[in-house]
């Protein structure tokens, strides 16, 4: 089955992509999470995303189009991207979703992808 | 046998062989709801075709082969939404298999609970779910003793099953390293179903009606698959023994009568055997858990038929061990009440002023033990008031009237009792 393991991640976590202190270890960590998930041959797609400030929100309303600066959902855990994975059941996509670094400090949603 | 009883037998003999159908065509179609529903169909063709050629040598796997060719008709039809045919055929294949073999097929119902309490399932629903694929209760029946409208239950237990199917949960019995923390939501659900076994706190709620027989049903298949789980034994020692004094709690009148105060002739003695070994099989592993324990204490309460005494010492001792281990509100009022009987009603009270005032507020057994309490300690107005609370928070009438009694009897109090 084809999972999507969506990131959220703190601020922090944001914050430590560009801090000299910590991007090393931040990047390493994602580095190794992803050969991890190469390795074991279940890695189909996925993409790490900016920071939420970067996003703009897009609603199409009565033929109008309201376009507002931002994410989606001002929340304390913003996503800040996503693995799409294939493996046998859920119980496979939680092992994996539960190794990925933002599920220590951040969460991490495990979501089927819809058969299309 | 009672009509109303023979149908009960009834009722009981064909679970046994529902949960195992459901369980056996649900893991190959990776599908709960369409594995009901081919099963209901298979036992109303059931309906129409035993009395007219009688019923069969193997009923289940009649059953089974009933139910497997729904399936693939609806396979056929499922095909066109990308599920795949071939994977289909070969567990039809193998369902026809193992039918035309014998009457007998893996028991599958371990991984179907496993399912049912999986951490992916909202934990409110995890108890219904089992009630309805391993017991084969309706809905309606679900909804009455959860209370809330069967419509609704209905359509929680519909998506819930569309989860399991969407989202991929597999069923599987997890492996010796995961188990005991799998194993726990399977047994908490299961006690969900028996309800409040904490009669030794005065005017405690009373059982949910109806499911307490259902939930030992349930304990006694999981020490069945499940024979080196100690936990799994102590809910069911848990369970045996709270129930083997159902009759005790009501008087000839209908009036609640506390544990300490029960006719010990009037406890089922075979219920309490049955406990008694499960306990036994249970310590034999020498891991103790939470449900051993409440059975401990449970089982210390039972000792009475025999010594005519209660031995609060050794509760208060198991409780101890309790608190420390699962320091549920239940576990802390109950280790305060033992304490009040094995020391003095004012520590016991000094541990109920010790639990946070915002989560004892609606719990009922707090107010009532509280309520006993301060009467021991002659502070009647203050009794008065929790006894008032604990009243308004019983649901259960004789419970209602055994409090409202206590408090009557509070005008008497002038001077502390000393025992």
């Amino acid at each position: 089955m084809k999972y999507t393991i969506l990131v959220y991640e703190t601020e922090a976590a944001f914050g430590s992509r560009t801090d000299d202190r910590k991007r090393e270890a931040y990047w390493g960590a994602y580095r190794a999470y992803t050969q991890a998930l190469q390795a074991a041959g279940v890695m189909i797609g996925g993409a790490g995303l900016q920071p939420p400030p970067l996003g703009t929100t897009v609603r199409q309303r009565d033929g109008k189009r309201q376009v507002q600066d931002g994410p989606y959902a001002a929340t304390k855990e913003q996503l800040g991207g996503f693995y799409e994975i294939d493996v046998p059941d859920l119980d496979t996509a939680l092992d994996w979703a539960g190794r990925c670094p933002a599920a220590a400090t951040g969460a991490v949603e495990v979501r089927p992808n819809l058969s299309m | 046998m009672p009509a109303g009883d023979a149908h009960r037998a009834a009722e009981l003999a064909a679970r046994a062989s529902y949960g195992r159908l459901v369980a056996y065509l649900a893991r190959r179609w990776r599908d709960v709801a369409a594995a009901e529903d081919a099963l209901g169909d298979a036992f109303v063709a059931a309906l129409t075709a035993w009395p007219r050629d009688g019923v069969p040598d193997k009923p289940e796997a009649w059953l089974l082969a009933v139910a497997r060719r729904r399936l693939l008709d609806a396979g056929r039809h499922a095909a066109v939404q990308g599920r795949a045919l071939p994977a289909l055929r070969a567990a039809v294949d193998e369902a026809d298999g193992a039918a035309a073999a014998a009457s007998v097929f893996p028991d599958e119902r371990l991984a179907l609970l496993f399912v049912c309490a999986h951490p992916a399932i909202d934990e409110g629903m995890r108890t219904p779910l089992m009630l309805q694929t391993v017991l084969g209760l309706d809905a309606g029946r679900i909804a009455a003793a959860f209370l809330v409208p069967a419509a609704t239950m209905g359509q929680r237990l519909v998506r819930v099953k569309t989860k399991i199917r969407d989202a991929g949960i597999p069923f599987a019995v997890p492996d010796r390293r995961e188990l005991p923390a799998r194993l726990e939501p399977v047994l908490d659900a299961i006690y969900a179903a028996y309800g409040s076994g904490w009669d030794d706190v005065a005017g405690a709620e009373a059982r949910r009606e109806g499911l307490a027989d259902e939930a030992i049903w349930l304990g006694r298949l999981v020490t069945r698959l499940l024979p080196d789980e100690p936990e799994a034994s102590g809910l069911l020692a848990l369970m045996l023994h709270c129930e083997a004094r159902r009759a005790a709690r009501r008087d000839a009148a209908g009036r609640y009568v506390p544990l300490d105060s029960q006719d010990v002739e009037r406890w089922a003695s075979p219920m309490i055997e049955e406990a008694e070994r499960a306990l036994r099989d249970a310590a034999r592993a020498g891991a103790p858990g939470r449900f051993q324990l409440e059975a401990a204490i449970q089982s210390a309460h039972a000792q009475r038929a025999h010594s005519g005494r209660t031995d609060w010492d050794s509760i208060a001792l198991l409780y101890e061990g309790l608190v420390r281990l699962a320091p549920t509100l239940g576990a802390r009022v109950g280790q305060a009440a033992a304490l009040a009987e094995a020391r003095d009603p004012a520590e016991a009270l000094a541990a109920l002023d010790a639990l946070p005032s915002a989560a004892v507020a609606s719990y009922q057994p707090y107010w009532a033990l509280r309520a006993h309490l301060l009467g021991l300690l002659a502070r009647v107005d203050e009794a008065s008031g929790a006894y008032t609370r604990a009243i308004d928070l019983s649901a259960d009438e004789a419970a209602r009237a055994f409090l409202a009694d206590k408090a009557g009897a509070l005008r008497n109090i002038s001077s502390p009792r000393v025992d």
